[in-house]
């Protein structure tokens, strides 16, 4: 069953993502200060969104872990912490390129992109400890308070504009500043990237179940 | 004009990696499949029942 879900989600995942990549490329107009780069805006925001997504559902799921301490709820968390690096891997570097042609440099050490580099490093610590503790259950219990504890660091980023004095981009999606074909091109983006999450995360599921299955099969040959 | 560049490197670096990291899971997925195959098949020649997968 999961197998015709996840075929169906890919197909419908694609065609988000090409009428994303049309409406950015042809339908929303050129954006009057920053020209052609602001285009950037339609990947970097999806991807941050989808990021806080993934650490939240790690945040959720750690905590049903440790109090139910069924390995399933670990499984989840684990597969979602890594899309979601590899989602704040890509909106650091889309949001560094975007930077250099508008503030001229790649990296200022101003609140939020501090915060979300910190972020960053937190969750590679979530997946080092899972990694490198020998006892893979107590690995799963000090990553899920890793997972736990890190979350915090979320609304730190989300919030860094309105909190302090930040060279960032003031918050525009909700304070209505957007242009109406901006605001629908950003919407489809992100319907294009949590489809994608959703894939990336069945997918990996589906791998760590064969896993587990394997380890029965060897468990009941020796 | 320039700007470009780096509108068409946030792209370019995103779907690589998004397709790598994809490309990695399905390979893995079928490595592991036919790791399940192979144990299956030792199974039954040891002969002891397993649901199959």
């Amino acid at each position: 069953m999961r197998t015709s879900y996840l075929r169906g989600l890919t197909v419908l995942g694609l065609l988000l993502m090409l009428a994303a990549l049309y409406m950015i490329f042809v339908y929303v107009p050129t954006e009057a200060t920053m020209g052609a780069v602001q285009r950037i805006f339609y990947f970097h925001v999806p991807l941050a969104w989808l990021a806080f997504m993934a650490f939240f559902i790690v945040f959720i799921c750690s905590v049903v872990y440790l109090v139910m301490r069924n390995p399933k709820w670990d499984l989840v968390a684990s597969s979602s912490a890594e899309i979601g690096v590899i989602f704040t891997s890509l909106f650091l570097i889309s949001g560094s390129l975007w930077a250099k042609p508008i503030w001229g440099v790649w990296w200022i050490w101003e609140p939020r992109l501090t915060a979300a580099l910190v972020l960053w490093i937190i969750y590679i610590a979530y997946l080092l400890v899972r990694s490198y503790v020998q006892n893979k259950e107590q690995g799963a219990r000090l990553a899920a308070v890793v997972g736990i504890a890190g979350f915090v660091d979320v609304p730190v980023v989300a919030l860094a504009v309105a909190l302090w004095r930040t060279d960032h981009p003031s918050p525009v999606i909700f304070e209505g500043g957007l242009a109406p074909s901006m605001l629908y091109t950003l919407l489809v983006c992100i319907t294009a990237f949590s489809v994608l999450f959703l894939v990336l995360l069945l997918l990996k599921l589906a791998n760590k179940d064969i896993e587990s299955e394997i380890k029965q099969i060897y468990k009941q040959l020796i | 004009m320039d700007n470009l560049g780096f509108l068409f490197a946030v792209f370019g670096i995103a779907w690589l990696v998004l397709f790598f990291y994809v490309l990695v899971l399905i390979r893995g997925q079928d490595r592991l499949r036919k790791e399940v195959t192979k144990l299956n098949a030792i199974m039954k020649e040891k002969g002891t029942d397993k649901p199959a997968h």
